[in-house]
């Protein structure tokens, strides 16, 4: 399958500080990708990168073949939701629609009405009195109706209650289920991706720390329990991600594609909020960053 | 046609929830040949799950030899769970209650009976895996 994303070396700096930097990756079309990362680890900055709207400091990035905003062509074929899903407040909803197809050479204005009824939108209310939910589906609506490949979205559910967060990845879904978009969204917000995510890249201190397809990562990594043990004394193939110890009991977090043969160790699978936060508190640059056991698994 | 539920608390990978759901159903009788299940783009839009997740249940299933999906149609069950005849299951339980009365009476608590139980399946099911 050929990629929708795949940046080489990418990395962009304001100043002294790296925004993002040595990010190589390769994401395969037809997912829905979570990019994960505590606040300031870059997320923001990789969209950006992606859509065009940032240009890069090294490395090269190539967005479903071609340059992020190269052409009127690239930019039909990407969607992008900024972070807190921004509409414009003075116009209405319909007028939204109208915009929408004027600028789109794809626009399915069918589809777009679709949505903005089924979610209960007045045509006629500006976006400016919108809830937040209301304004994230009008958002969400605009990018869709232009038929992209690919939608990036930025944070898109952070702000939203439980039940707009719901509904707002129901028709996301929907959209994935009827159309084939590839989809990349990045979230804090680990439940949520754990539903609709199926691809992961996590990134935490300006690097990648791991990324891959979903469950191919939860196979491989293991939580393991036992009699205290000093890291080095893993065999070979068992990559500690994470550890703890107390004077008796250790414990580690290790990824592996071999079966763990040893019965002194508990072993129990790891979910992808353990996962997660395993890689996110790694300490910034180290090994793992550029091993090459990391790298995207197709 | 069922509903799928999802339990998210459980550990349990999404699309095996849903495999084992219409396992469940089968067994219980919900489901027959003949009867279809839900499409992905259903599900989808009542789970808020990504549609591989169903495709990947329904692909492990169709694998099994339980469903088998119709091009523009759906996805439809062939066969039934080789259930277990209701006299033998009725038998199985009174004996099986008599076992735990028993061990009650022993002083074994829900626990102790528990940990018996896995033991012993595990013994009795794991012939031929290392």
């Amino acid at each position: 399958m050929t990629a929708v994303l795949e940046a080489n070396g990418l990395g962009k700096r304001y100043g002294r500080r790296w925004a993002l930097r040595d990010c190589t990756i390769s994401i395969p079309g037809g997912r829905v990708v979570g990019l994960v990362g505590p606040n300031g680890a870059g997320k923001t900055t990789l969209l950006h990168l992606a859509v065009g709207l940032l240009a890069a400091t090294s490395g090269t990035i190539e967005v479903l073949g071609g340059c992020p905003a190269g052409s009127p062509a690239q930019l039909a074929r990407v969607g992008f939701v900024a972070q807190q899903t921004p509409t414009y407040a003075g116009l209405s909803v319909s007028q939204h629609l109208r915009l929408g197809a004027w600028l789109n050479a794809n626009w399915d204005a069918e589809l777009a009405k679709r949505r903005i009824k089924q979610f209960g939108l007045d045509p006629n209310e500006r976006a400016g009195k919108l809830s937040g939910g209301q304004r994230a589906q009008l958002a969400l609506t605009l990018a869709i109706a232009k038929r992209p490949e690919l939608l990036l979205l930025d944070e898109p559910v952070a702000s939203l209650d439980p039940l707009a967060r719901r509904e707002f990845l129901q028709g996301l879904m929907e959209v994935v289920a009827g159309h084939g978009t590839s989809v990349l969204l990045s979230s804090h917000l680990i439940a949520d991706l754990e539903r609709v995510c199926d691809h992961l890249v996590v990134l935490a201190a300006s690097r990648v720390q791991v990324t891959g397809d979903v469950d191919a990562l939860l196979a491989s990594h293991y939580r393991l329990s036992g009699p205290r043990r000093d890291p080095a004394a893993l065999p070979a193939n068992q990559e500690v991600i994470q550890e703890s110890h107390t004077d008796k009991q250790s414990t580690f977090l290790v990824r592996t594609t071999d079966p763990i043969l040893d019965p002194a160790w508990t072993i129990r699978p790891v979910t992808m909020d353990d996962l997660v936060l395993a890689y996110m508190s790694q300490p910034p640059g180290t090994k793992n960053a550029s091993h090459p056991g990391l790298e995207v698994i197709r | 046609m069922i509903e799928f539920q999802l339990d998210t608390a459980s550990g349990v990978a999404t699309y095996l929830q849903l495999v084992q759901q219409v396992h469940d159903a089968l067994r219980l009788g919900l489901l027959e040949p003949g009867d279809q299940l839900p499409t992905a783009q259903q599900v989808v839009i009542k789970l808020a799950i990504n549609p591989n997740t169903v495709l990947k249940a329904y692909r492990d299933l169709e694998r099994e030899g339980l469903v088998r999906a119709r091009p523009g149609q759906g996805t439809f069950i062939t066969r039934s769970l080789p259930g277990t005849d209701p006299g033998t299951q009725a038998r199985f339980l009174a004996a099986m209650t008599d076992w735990l009365l028993s061990a009650r009476a022993e002083g074994l608590g829900p626990d102790d009976i528990e940990a018996i139980y896995r033991t012993a399946v595990r013994s009795c099911f794991a012939e031929g895996v290392a």
